[in-house]
């Protein structure tokens, strides 16, 4: 992080390592060398979170959503990913961090729950046991019945009914809400500071989902923990986020609070998200537009701004800017925390005029 | 979802798969010629003529036990007397949550399965009585689209197979015409005809979902059962295939019994909507009727856990009608109505009776002893009079239940008014 | 979990019962007449009219179901066998005399038991012992030049066939080396000499066990590799356990299901008898005994060395099929 190029860091660092938010993560760039190549997974990400706040990621497959917040984790393998570019946790560096060290951050520090409760529990063992043995592995002071009982306490804090008796049953036993919340049970066990949830209810139906996201946002108030929510579904994030991050390509290409990106989204790719994506009380008359094409190959991403190939709005910027030239992360025409990536000069007049009249007819008369 | 992209599995390009960018660099459309080919929610064509009726459809799969002789010990009854009608050229949504029923449903019309009992009247054949034999040359009449288009297609067979062989199974075409045919049908799906000789797995997941749009279209289907057609999809490939079978719909009148658990994707997609809960429609109407003034709590629920991006424009949290506990096993539903377990307005005679599916409106049917709008559902059983019973469900010997409560598709010229208190006509 | 082991028993005496017949009736309508062999062997030969005579001696004048009956009596009862003149006891579970000799067949199974056994118990523990760690370590390395060299050096072995290696086996270790503790092969009682018994069997071991462990590497390689994929091994490692503890607890017991049924049917078909190993290490086993009786046209033996096999196989595989519900809970509940 130089000085010259203050803009590209969204949330102001600087000062000491007290006045930082609980995660930093600053020109984060993860790659994998493969026989066809390097594929560029994530590329100078950057963004910050803070106890007791939500930041939304989102992006489709291949976007470097889910790639970016296992590096947090340390999870990537030293041996098939190469990553740059710093991740500090109450200012402790995760890139470059030693393994045994990890250890007593993964799971403790910071959780992660991820989409399919069932392939992401164990199949052979008691959903009690899973739980226990991530309670011991950070108190090895605990006895099997002290992890036993915080593991019956904490089915009982995510509303599995009876969990004395749930606590020995196999994961197949559950339904799907319940597999997730022993997911999140087992994820806050250990009081973690950051929780991390991948796509936490894309698996589930809409009313399970209402109670899983209504349980996740209970327990943040209760634990005051900060979490990142990672998934492809605009609603969840009007629903869980202070802080948005839109991902393409592997790049941030809007960054800023919820409300700023929902409502006055100045990026063509989420102009697309929220125009693809239909909803249960638009007006009749609203369109479901595409995006067209497909996501980009992140092998041979494509020049200039990732998003090119598939933007109908690159006949605005003059010449062949869109083309060759990748757009800096710079504050958006509304100020504040808003970045976006983007070569438009007016893009809030350009959504207002063309393309809020066709995915809400009826707010735009309002505006 | 079967694949893996990176993201899933250990973070490791296991199986890491380049879609390719179907569309050349410079030829992509403007913003406004995008919008020229989308379609805005479809519109219910009210005089249109049912092309499929389902009366009283039943599926119950056996039930066995584990011991030494596998008796039967019960049935999961997947689909328990479910009533509709798909109008010629229209489309009928069924939602619900998984275990509704609505998938069997859909396997049950494109007889994948062979119903328990009730008919299901196509073109004047009740498909549900007739023998896999007999059924051979209806079944070209009636397609599917499937959720995966990862597993749904033989990776082993090119592009040009797949989609061709319906017409080599059914003996439509001379060989030497299929190839044509077939090129033609790629091309309506969006896709180019030298397609014809790749595998599947050269495709991304929107390419692939195109492919089997193509194959059950081979046929000139007039009715195409979709089943979650876009739910393994990417959000931003979604709408492309959503506004293909629209483009579809319109250009040769296909009819859709379209099955999802995305509420609004439906919402846009189907002028007419079923909702199912545990194998039992529990209010079927209109789009207006069923989003704008549903009347089942279970739909009211539904609607409300949907997120909403609106949320964030206004700031506010909707209030959301938590529903407790899971959906009750299939072999042994409750007793009654079989939502009542997590009803938040159920009494005592919900346990007793099974509310009938009542017209309530012009279009609009729901089965509900206190049917009403959110928070203006009434105190009394609306049912009990019709039952015969008195509110708390015991008999009333001073009543005289209705006779004609059977369950029936499609719509009566007269119904219940439930704001005037009487009898509404058409 | 019992009523499941009760009825896997009762389907196994049923298909027992199936491979007997089979077997019975494949002799009797062979197209070889048993008491031809018989006959001419006691007659150096010249049989001639005789036949008639060991035809009803040996009861293939009766209808094949009342000889097939007969015989399971003798598994289960016992019954007397008329040779000739003289009347032979014979006592249940009793599989006939043999043609050759007229001992009785289950006594000389009961003495060639415990060299197949031996060499089948420790052949497999190799198969284990030596496959499922180095399985395991190549797929934790997987990709490198290490598991590169070990996966193509072993399929460079397993495409030997096995007797080749084995006999290559004990050239060089016995004869070319002269190594002193693979000079004596066979079978030893380990009752009267331990130290024998290890090392006379020794050879034999290393031969079944270095071969067959090539393949469980491949097995236990390619399970693991899967294995680790899998989404609950990334929650383990999201937990902080150690990698040690995610690859042994986490994921090994998936991994070994797999392998558990392969090594439920390989291990059975040694214990049914190893011809080649014990032709090639002189070890008077079941295989010999059967190879020979095949030779020799010792119909008892024959057909109770594959009635032996097929109890083996089918007893394994109720084994695998118990410990798979061990290992998979879903197996147990559902």
């Amino acid at each position: 992080m130089t000085a010259a190029e203050p803009m590209t860091t969204p949330a102001p660092t600087g000062g000491s390592v007290e006045d930082e938010p609980l995660l930093v993560i600053e020109d984060l760039t993860v790659r994998f060398p493969t026989e066809d190549g390097v594929v560029s997974a994530v590329t100078d990400l950057s963004y910050s979170v803070d106890l007791g706040k939500t930041l939304g990621i989102v992006g489709e497959s291949g976007s470097g959503k889910s790639v970016s917040s296992m590096a947090v984790l340390g999870l990537h393998d030293a041996r098939t990913a190469r990553i740059s570019g710093s991740i500090r946790l109450r200012g402790a560096e995760i890139v470059g961090m030693s393994e045994a060290k990890l250890r007593k951050l993964r799971g403790n520090e910071v959780a992660m729950i991820f989409q399919d409760a069932l392939a992401a529990l164990h199949p052979f063992y008691r959903v009690g046991n899973q739980l226990a043995e991530a309670y011991q592995e950070h108190h090895p002071d605990a006895s099997k019945r002290d992890a036993r009982r915080k593991a019956i306490e904490m089915l009982d804090r995510v509303g599995i009914p009876r969990p004395d008796r749930r606590v020995d049953d196999f994961p197949h036993q559950f339904s799907g809400g319940m597999r997730q919340r022993a997911m999140i049970a087992m994820g806050l066990i250990n009081d973690p500071s950051l929780l991390i949830a991948d796509e936490p209810t894309t698996a589930l139906d809409v009313t399970v989902q209402a109670q899983i996201l209504d349980l996740l946002q209970d327990l943040q108030r209760e634990f005051n923990s900060a979490v990142i929510i990672i998934t492809h579904d605009l609603g969840v994030i009007a629903e869980m986020a202070d802080d948005v991050l839109v991902m393409y390509s592997g790049r941030a290409v809007e960054y800023g609070p919820c409300k700023d990106i929902l409502v006055h989204p100045e990026m063509p790719y989420t102009w697309g998200l929220l125009s693809s994506v239909p909803d249960v009380t638009s007006d009749p008359d609203a369109r479901m537009i595409p995006i067209p094409g497909n996501p980009p190959s992140l092998l041979a991403p494509p020049t200039g701004c990732p998003f090119h190939p598939r933007c109908a709005h690159r006949d605005k910027v003059p010449g062949d800017l869109c083309r060759t030239a990748l757009p800096e992360l710079l504050p958006g025409g509304r100020g504040g925390h808003h970045v976006k990536r983007c070569h438009l000069t007016n893009p809030d007049a350009i959504y207002e005029a063309e393309v809020l009249p066709e995915i809400a007819p009826d707010l735009a008369e309002e505006r | 979802m079967s694949h893996k992209t990176p993201e899933q599995g250990t973070g490791e390009i296991a199986e890491y798969e380049v879609p390719e960018t179907s569309v050349p660099e410079n030829d992509v459309a403007t913003f406004s010629e995008l919008v020229g080919h989308t379609h805005a929610a479809a519109k219910l064509d009210p005089t249109a003529e049912p092309v499929l009726t389902v009366e009283n459809l039943r599926m119950y799969f056996p039930v066995r036990s584990t011991g030494l002789v596998r008796r039967k010990i019960g049935d999961v009854q997947a689909v328990d007397g479910i009533s509709f009608q798909v109008p010629t050229g229209g489309s009928l949504g069924l939602v619900g949550e998984s275990g509704c029923g609505k998938s069997t449903t859909g396997r049950l019309i494109t007889r994948l399965y062979k119903p328990t009992g009730g008919s299901m009247e196509f073109a004047g054949v009740d498909l549900a009585k007739l023998s896999n034999r007999e059924l051979k040359p209806h079944r070209r009449n009636v397609q599917m689209i499937f959720q995966d288009p990862y597993t749904s297609l033989n990776p082993r067979q090119t592009v040009g197979g797949i989609v061709g062989a319906p017409l080599a199974v059914h003996n439509i075409l001379p060989k030497n015409q299929i190839k044509a045919r077939v090129q033609e049908l790629l091309e309506v799906v969006g896709l180019s005809p030298e397609h014809y000789n790749r595998y599947p797995n050269e495709f991304s997941g929107g390419q692939r979902q195109r492919i089997g749009i193509a194959r059950a279209l081979t046929l000139n289907p007039k009715l195409l059962v979709a089943d979650e057609p876009v739910s393994a999809l990417d959000v931003s490939i979604q709408a492309q295939v959503i506004n293909l079978l629209q483009d579809i719909q319109q250009e040769f009148g296909v009819a859709f019994l379209f099955i999802a658990h995305d509420l609004a994707v439906v919402r846009h997609f189907c002028p007419e909507v079923a909702v199912m809960y545990l194998g039992k429609i529990v209010e079927i109407g209109d789009r207006e009727s069923i989003y704008s003034h549903a009347h089942h709590p279970y739909t009211q629920a539904l609607l409300s856990a949907v997120p909403d991006i609106k949320q964030a424009v206004t700031g506010e949290r909707r209030e959301r009608i938590r529903l407790t506990g899971d959906v009750p096993s299939p072999i042994d539903p409750p007793s009654g109505c079989r939502f009542r377990t997590r009803c938040p307005i159920a009494q005592e005679i919900c346990a007793r009776h099974e509310p009938p599916l009542l017209q309530i409106g012009k279009r609009h049917k729901v089965a509900c002893h206190f049917p009403g709008r959110l928070g203006e559902h009434p105190r009394e059983p609306f049912t009990a009079r019709l039952l015969g019973v008195d509110r708390e469900g015991q008999p009333d010997p001073g009543s005289s239940p209705a006779t004609d409560l059977v369950e029936q598709p499609g719509y009566a010229e007269t119904w219940f008014d439930l704001d005037a208190k009487t009898i509404g006509r058409a | 979990m019992f009523a499941y082991v009760v009825k896997r028993l009762l389907s196994g005496v049923v298909v027992l019962f199936l491979v007997s017949m089979t077997i019975f009736l494949v002799f009797w309508y062979g197209p070889q007449e048993p008491a031809q062999v018989v006959c001419d062997r006691q007659t150096s030969n010249r049989c001639g009219e005789r036949i008639e005579l060991y035809r009803e001696n040996l009861g293939y004048n009766n209808a094949w179901y009342e000889e097939y009956g007969t015989f399971l009596k003798g598994i289960a009862v016992g019954r007397d066998i008329k040779f000739g003149n003289r009347e032979l006891s014979c006592a249940a579970p009793c599989l006939g005399r043999s043609y050759l000799n007229d001992a009785p067949v289950w006594e000389e199974m009961k003495t060639r038991m415990p060299a197949t056994f031996s060499v089948a118990i420790g052949g497999a523990a190799l198969y284990l012992l030596l496959g499922i760690p180095i399985g395991i370590a190549a797929a934790r390395r997987r990709g490198t030049l290490a598991d590169k060299a070990l996966v193509s050096s072993f399929l460079v072995i397993s495409s030997i066939p096995y007797y080749l290696f084995a006999l290559l086996v004990w050239l060089f270790l016995t004869i070319s080396w002269e190594i002193p503790l693979f000079a004596e092969t066979g079978y030893f009682p380990l009752t009267d000499n331990p130290a024998k018994w290890f090392s006379g069997l020794f050879l034999a071991w290393i031969a079944l066990g270095v071969f067959g462990c090539t393949s469980y590497t491949r097995y236990t390689r390619g399970s693991m590799v899967e294995v680790l994929g899998e989404d609950y091994i990334r929650t383990a490692k999201a937990k902080g356990l150690a990698s040690t503890k995610v690859v042994y607890k986490h994921g090994l017991r998936s991994a070994l299901v797999p392998v558990v049924t392969i090594f439920g049917i390989d291990f059975g078909t040694l214990l049914a008898g190893t011809i080649f190993t014990e032709q090639i290490f002189d070890i008077e086993g079941i295989g010999r005994w059967a190879l020979n009786a095949v030779y020799q046209r010792d119909l008892p033996v024959v057909a109770a060395t594959a009635l032996f096999g097929a109890t083996i196989l089918i007893i394994s595989n109720l084994i695998v099929d118990v410990v798979y519900s061990i290992l998979d809970p879903r197996v147990r509940f559902s």
